[in-house]
C-alpha cells in the first residue's frame, strides 16, 4: 500500500501531466484551424490543373515520343513508396496509420515479385519502415514543421523525385499520406504521381477547349505542365498531412487530458480513503489509550 | 464591360476580381486579354502581370509572377503561377 505522502506525489504529477496535455490539445486546434484553411486555399490550383492537365492528355496522342511522366517507362518492376508522414510523434495513429498502408501495399507487391523502394518525408514514417524495409530505403527527408512548409520545397523534393525517375530508378511512383476528412477522420490515401493517372474529363468541357488556341503547342505545354505537376499534388499531399496530423493530435490529446481527469479521480479517492484510515486508527489508539487508564 | 480575372498559386487565391484588361507575360511574347477573348491556352515566362482596371486609366497595378500556365474561356482569365508576389 502506498503511503499518503507517495500518493500526494502522484496525483501532482498526474495533475501536470493534465495541464501539459491540455494545453497541446489548445496549440493542435489553433494549428489545425490554419493548416485547414491552408489546405483549403490550395484546392483550387490542385483542382485547375488536374483539369487542364486531364482535357490535354485526352488530345495528345501517347506515342513513343511522349513524355514518360505520362506515358511511364512502359514497365511496372521497381516501385517507388513516397512515404509523407511528420516528423513528430504524439499524434495517435497518424504516422502509424500512414506507414501501415504503406507496408501492406508493398507486401502485395513484393509477393508479386515485384520490386519495392521507399523514399520517405517525415522522420516517424521512416522509423517505422526502417524496421521492416531497412535495405529498400532510398532517401530519408525531414520536412520539419509540417504547417510552415511552402511551395519551394514541395518543388525541391518534387525535382529530386523527377531526376531519380529520369536516371531509372524506378518505374512507378506512389504517394502515401492522410486525406484530412474531419477532426475525427484521417484517411491513409494512396496515390499514383508517377506516372500521371488521367482523370476521366467531363463530357462538357472537351467540347469547349476544342477551340482553343495553345501557346507554344499542346504537347509543349503538356510536358511543362506534367513536370509542374508532381510537385504540387507532393505540395497538396503534405498540406492534407499538416491537417490530419494537427486533427490527430487533437484527438489524442484530448483523450490524453480525459484520461489523467480519471486517474486524478480514482487516485483521490484513493488517498481520502487512506487518510481516514489513518484518523480512523490514531482516533482507536487514544479511545484505547485512555480506557486503559 | 468586364474581365473576370483570377490569379492563383499552390498557396492560395491571390486575386478574384473584374478587371478591364490583363496583359500576361507569355512564353512566346506578351499578349493582352480584353472581355471576349478567344480561348487560348499558354505557358508564361517569369515577368510583371499587369493588370488595368479601367478602360481610360493607365495606372497599371503590376504583379510579379513565376512559372505557370494562362488560360482563357468563356468564364474569364485564370493565371496558375507557383510564385506570386
Amino acid at each position: 500500500m502506498a503511503s499518503l505522502k507517495a500518493l500526494k506525489v502522484r496525483i501532482n504529477s498526474v495533475k501536470s501531466t493534465q495541464k501539459i496535455t491540455k494545453a497541446m490539445k489548445m496549440v493542435a486546434a489553433a494549428k489545425l484551424r490554419r493548416a485547414q484553411e491552408a489546405a483549403e486555399a490550395g484546392r483550387p490550383y490542385a483542382q485547375r490543373l488536374e483539369a487542364v492537365v486531364a482535357s490535354l492528355a485526352s488530345k495528345v496522342a501517347i506515342g513513343p515520343g511522349s513524355s514518360p511522366l505520362l506515358a511511364g517507362t512502359g514497365k511496372d518492376q521497381v516501385h517507388l513508396f513516397v512515404v509523407a508522414t511528420s516528423d513528430k510523434g504524439l499524434a495517435g495513429a497518424f504516422n502509424t496509420n500512414i506507414a501501415r498502408l504503406a507496408r501492406r501495399r508493398a507486401d502485395e507487391l513484393i509477393a508479386q515479385g515485384k520490386t519495392v523502394k521507399f523514399y520517405t518525408i517525415g522522420r516517424k514514417g521512416q522509423a517505422v519502415l526502417n524496421r521492416q524495409f531497412r535495405s529498400s530505403m532510398v532517401h530519408g527527408i525531414e520536412p520539419g514543421d509540417l504547417g510552415k512548409l511552402r511551395f519551394a520545397d514541395a518543388r525541391g523534393y518534387a525535382d529530386d523525385l523527377i531526376a531519380r525517375f529520369e536516371a531509372g530508378e524506378f518505374d512507378v511512383a506512389h504517394l502515401f499520406y492522410a486525406t484530412f476528412k474531419s477532426v475525427l477522420t484521417q484517411e491513409p490515401t494512396e496515390q499514383q504521381i508517377i506516372p500521371v493517372k488521367i482523370p476521366a474529363v467531363p463530357a462538357g468541357e472537351a467540347a469547349v477547349s476544342a477551340v482553343t488556341e495553345y501557346e507554344p503547342s499542346e504537347e509543349e505545354i503538356l510536358d511543362d505542365l506534367l513536370g509542374r505537376n508532381v510537385a504540387v499534388q507532393l505540395f497538396r499531399a503534405m498540406r492534407e498531412n499538416a491537417a490530419s496530423e494537427q486533427g490527430s493530435k487533437m484527438t489524442a490529446m484530448d483523450n490524453a487530458t480525459r484520461n489523467a481527469g480519471d486517474l486524478i479521480k480514482r487516485l483521490n479517492i484513493q488517498y481520502n480513503r487512506q487518510r481516514q484510515a489513518a484518523i480512523t486508527t490514531e482516533l482507536v489508539e487514544i479511545i484505547s489509550g485512555a480506557e486503559a487508564l | 464591360m468586364a474581365l473576370h480575372f483570377e490569379l492563383v498559386t499552390p498557396e492560395r487565391l491571390v486575386r478574384s476580381e473584374e478587371v478591364h484588361m490583363v496583359v500576361v507575360p507569355g512564353t512566346e511574347g506578351d499578349f493582352g486579354v480584353l472581355e471576349g477573348h478567344a480561348p487560348l491556352m499558354s505557358t508564361i515566362r517569369d515577368g510583371n502581370l499587369e493588370i488595368y482596371k479601367t478602360a481610360g486609366g493607365n495606372a497599371a497595378e503590376t504583379i510579379r509572377i513565376e512559372g505557370g500556365f494562362a488560360e482563357v474561356n468563356e468564364r474569364g482569365l485564370t493565371v496558375l503561377a507557383e510564385r506570386a508576389e
